[in-house]
């Protein structure tokens, strides 16, 4: 018998259905993973399971564990079999837990609230557990506070949370997502370990089929509440039943059509020994000041035509190199230039005009009370002689339909569209203006991978169409590897290699960038072409 | 910890010296002779002089401050002009009378506020919750010396249960003492809880809907232990700060109820030396509460630090 067995699930948030109907089973010792688009309801699934869901929410069929009926048990019983049968590891380890309580106090809690155990008797389970996940408390000690602590080692806090009292069952959901690549690896071998030790039913829920496909015995695959697919990992992949299965694999996997790269080479952008530093808090108060540097000696060149690439795990300094080149905040030392001008905070606005960004966030980026047409010609007021009335309007059409949407939808306001089509409106006013150089920050890491897959497509047919180069700045090397014909790789405000993508991807000189790629997921090979639906 | 403290006490310090400067400004440097203001247009030429020699206004502006903080540091505030007597008895005369109101409505007002906004925000919605948002709108709306009125015609008028105004002195006994301040630290609490009430209840909601607490909860936490022990210390910062300015405000701000009960405090005083054009009372009065302002915030900032450790290592 199963350990878990979820029959028929039905879900409904104030009469809106979710889930229709998932069935599937987890086995101990087993790691099943449920894997989906956003919308799936692959969370909800799992938040079913602990029976912490959204307030107005329905549930018909029927969860099971060992036996025990889940679904509308009572709070007092669901308080008893959380944390002490179940335990759950959550997606963002930086407000997972309490900022004002101590790690030690944290785990304590679990220990103290399902068992008869005293505070020392629980003080030392923590401190084995914690020394389990990776914490040992010579280093950890159990008095430190969450925010003394990296994302990862905070992730395994949580863990150590939830196994504390070794659950008959872990569910993880979405646990590595807001993590690098080199944490992600070793928090997914942590959790391998642990349910190899524990003997635990491991429930994980992720959108990353490259790490489904490291971790899971069995995959379920969710589509708009629907379970599509399910079947153990190796087999699922090598023959793949349904077609959304396979559009999914397939955009994972997505590699665009990069036209050749064969302009002359005018110099766009120059970066010179570029150094950044910030201010640290004062620890005294007369003390100088101390500085982190965060961008130490950067030289690179932005050829006319070339696309690079630029990664780093969170902390690199990537992010303020960007604001640096976009002219945002001042260099310490070294130059930027574009166009043969110094980039700095107080440059003309036509050197603006000519650098444009998108950033991450399709959400965040845009004032929700302005209408899609002003939106995308905000970069207009760079231009000494704006385009005005009908040339103001083709502009915008133009622009609109590079980008795959229509010209009608610039009378729409931005919360008519999806996160893809918002990625789309933030290229559109990337294009308006005609700049030669684009920066794209993030700007793909926040969709799910259909989407993601169309806009690299998109972008790839703009370099063509509108003469683009482009600085591509991304965590996820599967990414930069297809969408750039040269990278740059980032460790400690330090440019650590730079050269010719594929070449560094095959055979990377620097040991910091073969661990990258060497802790980065991927997917299997799959034998013979997938037959993508259309 | 000790580091933070410090540095919150220098910048205490440094308040304290801009205030005096401003103060010192507005009131003694401005345009215009301030024996001349304390006296009116129909005074005499060498009552002027005089006043002026007894205010020391012959000398240079830098003496004069110099002269006058000194004097507040050593607890000399001068002589008040109308009634002749120091202004430092005056003041702490009636410090004795608004300070143990503005603690009293204050510990009413959390005593009230507290339960009140953590109810309602675990009933979320529910009944209890509306009934409380209900009457919390009402206490704010409620002018509150229409409400001292109320409650002198109920409980002083009616029931005679407390006297309806006057304050007999500190002498008569502490529970005279208390007793007199009951009412008008009441009227002055139930509006203040009002609003204390509202912070606490949203402060909390948007608490409660952290990720933390999901995390809790998925340990085994009820609702209400999740509740009492994750979500209300992290609630309790801005309700400190809400607290800060209210003690601020019940300390000086309390001029209508100290008129509805005839109480000797320190607004009554305010308001007489203004009106009596007694610079030097007002000046010293200003001063003081401005003293008493920074000190809380003082407090207050010490209580974020025990409240938040990420405070505490920041500095």
């Amino acid at each position: 018998m199963s350990l878990l067995s979820i029959q028929n699930l039905k879900l409904s948030i104030h009469g809106t259905p979710i889930l229709k109907g998932v069935s599937l089973d987890v086995a101990q010792g087993e790691i099943v993973a449920i894997t989906g688009e956003s919308g799936s309801g692959k969370s909800l699934t799992a938040f079913s399971v602990m029976q912490l869901l959204p307030r107005g929410t329905g549930t018909t069929g029927s969860i099971q564990l060992d036996g025990t009926e889940l679904l509308n048990a009572s709070d007092a019983a669901m308080c008893d079999l959380r944390g002490n049968d179940i335990g759950m590891v959550f997606q963002e380890p930086m407000t997972a837990l309490n900022p004002l309580m101590t790690i030690g106090d944290q785990v304590m809690e679990t220990i103290l609230l399902h068992t008869s155990a005293t505070r020392d008797e629980a003080r030392i389970k923590a401190e084995e557990t914690l020394t389990r996940v990776g914490l040992s408390p010579e280093k950890f000690k159990l008095s430190r506070f969450p925010h003394e602590l990296s994302g990862g080692q905070r992730q395994r806090v949580v863990i150590a949370m939830a196994i504390a009292l070794r659950p008959r069952l872990l569910i993880a959901d979405e646990p590595t997502t807001a993590l690098d690549v080199t944490t992600q690896a070793q928090i997914l071998d942590l959790l391998k370990d642990l349910v190899q030790d524990f003997g635990m039913g491991l429930l994980m829920i992720t959108h990353d089929l490259a790490v489904v496909s490291d971790m899971a015995d069995r995959i379920v695959v969710m589509r708009h509440g629907d379970v599509v697919e399910t079947g153990e990992t190796s087999t699922l992949f090598s023959n793949m039943q349904h077609d959304y299965t396979r559009a999914l694999f397939a955009a994972s996997s997505h590699e665009v059509d990069l036209p050749d790269n064969t302009r002359p080479d005018d110099a766009l952008l120059v970066v010179k020994d570029a150094v950044r530093d910030y201010p640290k808090p004062r620890t005294q108060l007369f003390a100088p000041r101390e500085y982190t540097r965060a961008v130490n000696g950067i030289s690179f060149t932005l050829k006319k035509g070339e696309r690079i690439g630029l990664v780093g795990e969170s902390g690199c300094g990537k992010s303020t190199l960007t604001r640096a080149i976009l002219g945002l905040e001042p260099l310490q030392g070294g130059s930027i230039t574009a166009f043969g001008e110094e980039v700095a905070p107080d440059m003309p606005a036509a050197l603006r005009a000519g650098l444009q960004v998108v950033f991450q966030d399709p959400y965040g980026s845009f004032n929700p009370r302005h209408k899609v047409a002003r939106i995308v010609t905000e970069p207009f007021h760079l231009l000494p002689d704006p385009p005005k009335g009908k040339d103001r309007q083709n502009r915008i059409s133009e622009a609109l339909i590079a980008v795959g949407l229509r010209p009608s939808d610039a009378d729409k306001y931005i919360h008519a569209f999806s996160g893809g089509q918002r990625q789309r409106i933030a290229i559109a006013r990337a294009l308006i203006i005609r700049p030669e150089l684009i920066i794209f920050d993030e700007a793909v890491s926040a969709l799910d991978v259909s989407i993601r897959a169309q806009i690299l497509d998109l972008i790839a047919a703009l370099t063509q169409s509108h003469d683009l180069s482009y600085l591509f700045i991304s965590h996820d090397l599967s990414v930069v590897r297809t969408i750039t014909d040269r990278v740059l790789v980032m460790k400690d405000g330090q440019i650590v290699e730079d050269g010719p993508t594929e070449h560094v991807f095959s055979h990377p000189k620097h040991p910091y960038t073969a661990s990258l790629i060497a802790a980065a997921p991927t997917l299997p090979d799959v034998k013979g072409p997938i037959n993508v639906p259309t | 910890m000790l580091r933070y403290s410090l540095k919150r006490l220098l910048s205490l310090v440094i308040s304290l010296i801009i205030a005096s400067l401003v103060i010192f400004l507005v009131i003694e440097v401005a345009p215009g002779d301030p024996a001349s203001f304390m006296l009116g247009i129909n005074a005499q030429e060498d009552t002027l002089n005089a006043l002026r020699e007894e205010l020391g206004l012959n000398q240079s502006k830098f003496e004069r401050y110099v002269s006058w903080s000194k004097g507040m540091l050593l607890g000399d505030f001068g002589t008040s002009y109308t009634y002749r007597t120091p202004v430092a008895q005056m003041v702490a005369d009636r410090l004795w009378v608004s300070l143990p109101l503005a603690l009293y409505a204050l510990a009413l007002s959390t005593i009230i506020a507290f339960p009140a906004g953590i109810y309602a925000a675990s009933r979320r919605g529910g009944a209890g919750d509306v009934s409380i948002m209900g009457a919390t709108q009402l206490g704010v709306a409620i002018p509150n010396f229409w409400f001292a009125m109320m409650l002198v015609l109920v409980f002083a008028i009616n029931l005679r249960w407390f006297s309806a105004g006057g304050f007999p002195g500190w002498e008569e006994g502490f529970f005279n003492g208390i007793k007199a301040l009951t009412l008008p630290a009441i009227a002055l609490a139930l509006p203040q809880a009002a609003i204390l009430a509202r912070v606490m209840r949203s402060s909390l909601l948007d608490i409660l809907n952290e990720d933390f607490i999901r995390t809790a909860r998925a340990k085994g936490l009820s609702r209400r232990q999740a509740l009492w022990r994750h979500a209300l210390r992290n609630a309790l910062i801005p309700v400190l700060t809400i607290i800060g300015l209210q003690f601020s405000f019940l300390l000086a701000g309390s001029i209508i109820i100290e008129q509805v009960f005839y109480l000797p405090g320190l607004g009554r005083l305010v308001f007489q030396s203004i009106s009596q054009r007694d610079l030097i009372v007002v000046e010293s009065v200003v001063m003081l509460l401005v003293f008493a302002v920074i000190v809380v915030n003082f407090i207050v900032d010490l209580a974020y630090a025990w409240v938040d450790p990420r405070l505490r290592s920041r500095s």
